[in-house]
């Protein structure tokens, strides 16, 4: 069993942080990569990007967004459990190097898989600028810690209740139309990165995002994961997770996405059912 | 000698015994295994039929030599217990291979009574007796050498590279094996669905190995978690690579990334390992075809096609290229799945899916092929038939058109030499790749073959290792 060493809830519980003891992992690991997490005999195989590792400690940290079944059974977990199975470090790591002024722009879970880029973008020389956002201020995550891993941070909220009102893309034109960028990446909801690499097209700011679609095996077994990039058929868990936002094809990636969307759905209500009659 | 011929007639005339098995209407709607095996007198009477040759022609036609006229005659005598341990000799997964082995180019082909009738159903006599073990056997473990101190890692736990940790812990070395997925068995567990090779089966011999010493570590992804250069830091003296060939082929066609189509690998992991023609009492989901077409006509075709059947669908469509003769697939597979209702479409090439709005598939566009001239491979080369273009509806479509060699660990081992295909570069006797320390065998270095294969190809490695760690390079 990896067991769960930390845990903690943010975004009014929407968003879980766990630290898991994996030390073998964590060895490996580096900002970008992701690993595989299963619950219990019955769980689904689910890939999370790594937000944080800490090799001599052998712990690795995931933040996920409770969003299904899955997700749901994850979030039971209490320090102590653990999940079953960890599979990792998988995926190419991010390239990092220095390039002069790099924009990180996150949102919603996004931003736990930024944090590590940013950092590292930080302390390869670079200016860094992040802009991270959420729906709403309790949304949210990791703000002080973005602030720590780049020189300016700049937060959005889409109903103006905390830092500017608006999306990121309106934080990151303004920013575009200031200066010279050399590099954006963006990492969040699907329509978040492809309005940012929409916006980054049109001023030629080369621009790499991180992609989520649904894996089995993550190491390239299945297609599962396959995505178009540049007109061509990538496997995300191999070939990527990052790839050239200019060339990937978001909509493509959005419903292939929804594939599942309605055995999901069953359940997940299937599971809150259970779980209310356990409570009882 | 007039005698003996006479004898010899009559056994000859002797009707082969057909294995029960579950009616094809029945099947084709639950995930049970199809045959159900030989009863002890059922084995018996098959086994009478068995010629003793004194140049058994079916023993030149299996890969690992098993003594076949042997065990049939301990089985005929109702000794099963030594019919078993004598086919243990020569191969190690006997249930498994029984039920999955090509009989019909292999032994059973080779076998003398074939020329005039119906062969030994050898494959048959082999499960029985593997089968009868494991039911009423005393679970004893063989001998192994003294421990040895000697230290192997195997990466893959699928045929290859569990023959070669069975072989080298009974030597007594200490064995380690390393498994990307988080269960062991490879293809016989990923691939080979519930109702052809039951997974307490495979589950069964692994923990055979692991009784004798193996450890199995799952989770370990070879080249990621850690490399063959590190395995040899920690101390592994030698290293098996027996991979398989996982890396799904498609069409290239397109609308292939249309939802609803599937390479036949990502469909049989889910339904196999996930297990998820059970969901939703397990989390992971599988697409349920009502109408489903399966691209491809070897037994991943044919295993994609009956359980997708099993999973509920109206009608399952096989779209294969070439002509029936020409299938890759095991004799039995594709009568079973005609049996249960698959449609064949032979010399049928599909040219593009079609989808909806939504990207889904809604769909396909195939095309007639006839044959032409032999290609490399010696089969006629299939061309297509200018404006014979026909639409199949279909909202499942499964991608079974081959599989080759996945690059991930190849890839981080730069000292590793493969082939233009991505495969292994290996002695095809020992199993000795160009990096010292380093054997490989299995599909990862012929690309996609057969159970037996792998497993002869895991013997001969296994002696190789051997030898090495006794007496160097
Ligand atoms: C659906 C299907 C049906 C088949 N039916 C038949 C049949 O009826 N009869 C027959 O004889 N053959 C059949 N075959 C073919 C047969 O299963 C294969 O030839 C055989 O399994 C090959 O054995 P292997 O040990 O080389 O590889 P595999 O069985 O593929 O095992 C390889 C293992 O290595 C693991 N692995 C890969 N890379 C790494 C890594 N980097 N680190 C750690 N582990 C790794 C994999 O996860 C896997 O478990 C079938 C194949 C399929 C897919
Ligand atoms: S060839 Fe056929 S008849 Fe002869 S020994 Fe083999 S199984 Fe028996
Ligand atoms: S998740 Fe299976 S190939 Fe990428």
């Amino acid at each position: 069993m990896f067991k769960i060493v930390k845990r903690e809830e943010m975004s009014q519980g929407t968003v879980v942080l766990n630290e898991i003891a994996a030390p073998l992992i964590a060895k490996k690991a580096k900002p970008g990569q992701f690993v595989i997490l299963k619950a219990n005999e019955t769980g689904e195989r689910i890939p999370l990007t790594m937000a944080y590792t800490d090799a001599q400690k052998g712990i690795i940290a995931v933040i996920y967004q409770v969003v299904g079944k899955s997700t749901a059974l994850f979030k039971t977990l209490k320090v102590g459990e653990g999940y079953q199975d960890a599979i990792g470090p998988l995926g190419k790591a991010t390239h990092i190097e220095k390039l002069g002024k790099v924009v990180c722009v996150g949102g919603g879970t996004g931003v736990a898989v930024l944090h590590p880029i940013t950092r590292g973008m930080k302390e390869a020389g670079n200016h860094v600028t992040a802009v991270i956002g959420a729906r709403t201020k309790d949304l949210l995550i990791l703000e002080d810690f973005m602030r720590a891993a780049s020189h300016e941070l700049h937060v959005c909220t889409d109903d103006g209740s905390y830092g500017r009102h608006g999306f990121v893309t309106h934080a990151l034109k303004d920013i575009l139309d200031k200066e010279k960028i050399n590099l954006v990446v963006a990492i969040g909801p699907v329509p978040m990165m492809k309005f940012v690499s929409k916006l980054t097209k049109e001023y030629n700011v080369p621009t790499m995002v991180s992609l989520n679609p649904i894996m089995v095996d993550g190491t390239g077994m299945c297609g599962g994961c396959r995505v178009s990039v540049g007109g061509k058929t990538k496997f995300a868990c191999v070939d990527g997770p990052e790839f050239d936002g200019h060339q990937v094809d978001f909509d493509e990636l959005m419903l292939r996405l929804q594939a599942y969307c309605e055995d999901e759905k069953a359940c997940h209500n299937e599971f809150c059912r259970m779980e209310e009659m356990g409570r009882k | 000698m007039a005698v003996e011929t006479a004898a010899k007639e009559k056994k000859q005339k002797k009707e082969r015994v057909r294995m029960p098995e579950q009616a094809p209407k029945v099947r084709a709607r639950n995930f049970i295994e199809v045959p159900t095996g030989y009863t002890p007198e059922m084995a018996k009477e098959e086994a009478s039929r068995c010629l003793q040759c004194k140049n058994p022609g079916c023993v030149d036609g299996c890969p690992v030599g098993i003594d076949i006229p042997g065990f049939i005659k301990l089985i005929l005598e109702g000794n099963f217990t030594q019919s078993i341990r004598h086919i243990w000799k020569q191969n190690s997964l006997p249930a498994v291979c029984g039920r999955v082995c090509p009989q019909e180019s292999q032994c059973e082909g080779k076998c003398i009574l074939a020329k005039k009738g119906e062969p030994v159903a050898i494959g048959n006599l082999e499960r029985f007796a593997a089968d009868w073990e494991r039911a009423n056997g005393t679970g004893a473990l063989p001998p192994t050498a003294p421990a040895t101190g000697k230290r192997i890692a195997v990466v893959g736990a699928g045929p290859a590279g569990l023959t070669v940790a069975g072989d080298l812990i009974q030597k007594g070395h200490d064995v380690s094996v390393f498994e990307a997925f988080h269960k062991p068995g490879g293809v016989l567990l990923y691939g080979i669905p519930e109702f052809r090779l039951p997974k307490d089966i495979v589950a069964q011999e692994v923990n055979f190995l692991e009784r004798l010493g193996v450890k199995v570590e799952c989770n370990a992804v070879v080249g990621r978690t850690v490399s063959l250069d590190e395995l040899f830091e920690e101390g592994y003296q030698a290293i098996f690579l027996g991979l398989g060939a996982g890396l799904p082929k498609f069409m290239n066609i397109p609308g292939e990334n249309l939802v609803g189509v599937l390479s036949a690998n990502e469909y049989l992991t889910r339904a196999n390992l996930m297990k998820a023609y059970l969901f939703p009492k397990v989390d992971t989901p599988i697409p349920r075809g009502k109408d489903v077409v399966v691209l491809g006509g070897g037994n991943v075709a044919m295993d994609s096609a009956r359980t997708a059947l099993r999973l509920g669908a109206d009608r399952v469509r096989l779209v294969y290229r070439r002509s029936r003769d020409e299938m890759p697939a095991r004799a039995a597979e594709a009568h079973h799945a005609e049996e249960e209702g698959i449609e064949f479409f032979l010399l049928t090439n599909p040219t593009r899916y079609i989808g909806n709005e939504k990207g889904r598939l809604t769909g396909m566009e195939c095309i007639k092929m006839e044959l032409g001239e032999p290609d490399a491979s010696g089969r006629r080369r299939p061309v297509p038939v200018k404006g014979s273009e026909i639409e199949l509806p279909c909202d499942l479509c499964i991608v079974a058109v081959g599989t080759g060699a996945n690059p991930l660990l190849t890839s981080s081992t730069p000292d590793l030499k493969i082939n233009k295909w991505g495969y292994i570069e290996a002695d095809p006797k020992t199993g000795k790749t160009l990096k010292k320390g380093v054997w490989a065998g299995g599909d990862i270095v012929t690309g996609s073959a057969t159970v037996i294969l792998a497993m002869g190809a895991g013997r001969n490695a296994a002696n190789s290792i051997h030898d090495y760690l006794m007496r160097g390079w």
